[in-house]
């Protein structure tokens, strides 16, 4: 019978404290009393991914030699590296997407004809050169997000992971029809994308392709012409659960809790944040959607779909990159051992003047340099 | 009698009890059940009669028809299978209409329409329901206490659903009809106003919230305490005060210095009660309509401390930012 008895007492104890037993990290990371913490469980923590080594040291002197649009024909965004770069640089990036052996057609030949390696005829090359085009700009001017002292920057890898297509992306929900039959109102269902909340569960469309601006929060005390339902701010807050997943953080990551919309309370990560955001706009609207056609038609592709059911390209958002982690990879330099990576290739600057000096933004980002 | 609790109840078996006469005015009774044992264990033994009357069975239908717009619109929602629709039941809803509608009644149904017919019908089955009470109260020469109690609620109800969305002049504002999609509504709406926590009138309601959870826990375990004296029955404790209230209120007096009566305990309890739904009513109709981010608001009025600020700045404000 006391048997019986304690374990009726353990069991609520149990169900109640067996959530989360692990030693917990607890980091501080805001003014005290506004409950601005960092609480995590160590075993719950995503791991920093490991990067794989350059394919062989690239000395100085093979920087130097004839330039790869020389040496080969159709080189239309490497043109201005060195033939033994370039090729360095082909070399990992079989490693970074289509490695031999893991990956169906993996090797050069997932991109390259082998009897002609300039032709154009696999789509995957077209996407490639457009992706290598893509890194250039996110290294050189997209500063502001990753930016900091180190200046980690991006290589293939750090979507990709040895992977053709990244293992998180999304495409547009299908609208609702007409009728009541089927309609969810973009929300309304289990969906990871939102945390499993009944949140819109594509916040991506309108945010991350689109231009719309998340500014919910009213600014001011009293009402003013700010206009936002409640409606608009589920669909911020769908968006905002998925920065929250697919970094591996909380709310007061970046924002004060007392007042999320107030940037003067707010972290400075949350500016990383809103440049993040305008980065993967620029990445998907101008690289992978203006891929267009290039894509092809769901069934139609020699590697699987790269299209979602509606027949939009599969994009990109926070957790293509980030994965469960604040900093990819823990922060590791990622482009150090590819300086062809950070040149810019025929970019438009999207931050018209760097950030000076006295604005907060130093802290989170120096200013861009030329692109090497 | 001797004091009978749960462990030592007598259940005395014999015709039921049918209560007071009613006069012409009223319908006749229904449903004597008869009388269980495990009903007698939670409460009174003897199950009816049910006076169903013209309100309650108005009240009822519209309750009814409401409940089954809102089963039959979650149901379409997952393509009428019904596996689904018990299994993501806690994320389905009835959406009120999308803010372009502005606060029109003449919204299509699959846009809403469904949930303001849902919403008028439920309105009305909830004011019926009151009416019930209290006509039921005057009839049996009662107080009309519930009737206001239930008032309180519904005028909670009524302003989150209908006087604040037509205040704002949208049905976007309104909540929707759903487990899960109502908690996102009240996250969602805390955050659009600047964090509701900073509004004094949520502040009160929460008081009272709390503060009635107290108020019940003391009374229940007062009055428990001092069974054995006959404290039960209260209130022949009222009328004739006996050993179970002096003990009971000098327990309180010894400890917290003065005590409650038998019975103004319970007018404490029904103010608290009353005003947790009242002052809430309150704060959810001032939000939005007269400001618009309680966080700022508490701040100018010495309400909320203003933090040290972080130095970050809005991005979208410096010059050649991106859009």
């Amino acid at each position: 019978m006391s048997r019986m008895w304690k374990l009726l007492v353990l069991a609520p104890a149990v169900l109640l404290a067996g959530c989360e037993l692990g030693t917990k990290v607890v980091e501080q990371s805001g003014y005290r009393g506004t409950g601005m913490a960092y609480v995590a469980d160590k075993s719950d923590m995503a791991k920093p991914g490991d990067v794989p080594p350059p394919p062989y040291e690239l000395t100085a002197d093979m920087l130097k030699g004839d330039r790869a649009s020389a040496v080969y024909e159709n080189v239309q965004v490497l043109g201005d590296t060195s033939a033994d770069e370039f090729n360095y640089l082909m070399q990992a990036m079989t490693t970074w997407v289509a490695p031999d052996g893991s990956v169906k057609n993996g090797g050069c030949t997932y991109c390259h004809n082998p009897e002609n390696m300039a032709s154009d005829e696999l789509y995957t090359k077209v996407v490639a050169r457009k992706m290598l085009a893509m890194t250039r700009q996110i290294n050189a001017e997209w500063k502001p997000h990753f930016g900091n002292k180190d200046n980690a920057g991006v290589t293939c890898w750090t979507c990709h992971r040895g992977k053709p297509l990244p293992v998180n992306n999304w495409s547009s929900a299908v609208p609702d029809g007409p009728s009541i039959t089927g309609r969810k109102n973009g929300g309304n269902s289990p969906a990871a994308t939102v945390a499993y909340a009944s949140l819109a569960y594509d916040p991506f469309t309108d945010y991350l392709a689109g231009k719309e601006n998340i500014r919910v929060g009213a600014t001011k005390a009293l009402p003013s012409d700010h206009k936002a339902s409640i409606q608009q701010t589920e669909k911020t807050y769908g968006l905002m659960m998925h920065m929250s997943q697919g970094l591996g953080v909380n709310c007061t990551f970046c924002h004060n809790s007392n007042n999320f919309a107030k940037w003067e309370d707010s972290r400075p990560q949350r500016v990383n944040a809103w440049y993040g955001i305008r980065m993967v706009r620029d990445i998907n609207n101008n690289y992978i959607t203006a891929l267009g056609n290039v894509w092809p038609a769901n069934g139609k592709g020699a590697n699987g779909n790269r299209r979602g059911p509606h027949g939009d390209p599969l994009k990109v958002n926070c957790a293509t990159c980030h994965q469960g982690v604040n900093k990819p990879m823990g922060g590791a330099l990622m482009l150090k051992d590819y300086p062809a990576l950070k040149g810019s290739y025929a970019a438009k600057p999207v931050v018209a003047q760097a950030p000076a000096a006295p604005t907060p933004m130093a802290a989170v980002a120096e200013p861009a340099k030329p692109a090497a | 009698m001797a004091y009978q609790n749960i462990f030592t109840q007598v259940q005395l078996r014999g015709h039921p009890e049918e209560g007071v006469p009613l006069d012409h005015n009223n319908d006749a009774r229904s449903g004597i059940l008869g009388n269980t044992y495990w009903m007698g264990k939670l409460g009174g033994f003897q199950l009816g009669p049910i006076y169903i009357g013209k309100l309650g069975l108005a009240s009822l239908l519209c309750g009814f028809l409401s409940f089954e717009i809102m089963g039959f619109n979650m149901l379409a929602s997952v393509n009428w299978d019904p596996v689904q629709f018990v299994r993501q039941l806690f994320w389905l809803s009835l959406e009120p209409p999308p803010a372009k509608y502005g606060a029109t009644f003449f919204v299509p149904l699959a846009e809403g329409g469904w949930w303001i017919m849902a919403g008028g019908l439920l309105t009305a089955s909830i004011l019926l329901w009151w009416a019930r009470t209290y006509v039921r109260a005057k009839e049996l020469n009662m107080g009309t206490h519930v009737a206001w109690a239930f008032a309180s609620a519904i005028w909670l109800y009524l302003v989150l659903g209908f006087i604040r969305p037509m205040m704002m002049g949208s049905w976007a504002e309104a909540v929707p009809f759903g487990i899960f999609p109502h908690l996102d509504w009240t996250a969602a709406f805390s955050i659009r106003y600047g964090n509701l926590f900073y509004n004094p009138f949520h502040a009160l309601s929460i008081t009272f919230l709390y503060g009635s959870t107290l108020l019940f826990a003391m009374h229940g375990a007062t009055i428990l305490a001092v069974g054995r004296y006959g404290g039960e029955r209260e209130i022949e404790q009222i009328t004739s005060r006996g050993t179970a209230s002096e003990r009971a209120a000098l327990f309180w007096r010894w400890t917290m210095g003065w005590n409650a009566t038998m019975e103004s305990i319970h007018r404490w309890a029904w103010w608290f009660a009353v005003l947790t739904t009242l002052t809430g009513g309150i704060g959810i109709l001032l939000t939005g309509t007269v400001v618009d981010n309680w966080y700022l608001w508490a701040v100018q009025h010495g309400f909320a401390q203003a933090y040290p600020a972080t130095g970050v700045v809005d991005p979208a404000a410096l010059p050649g930012a991106p859009q």
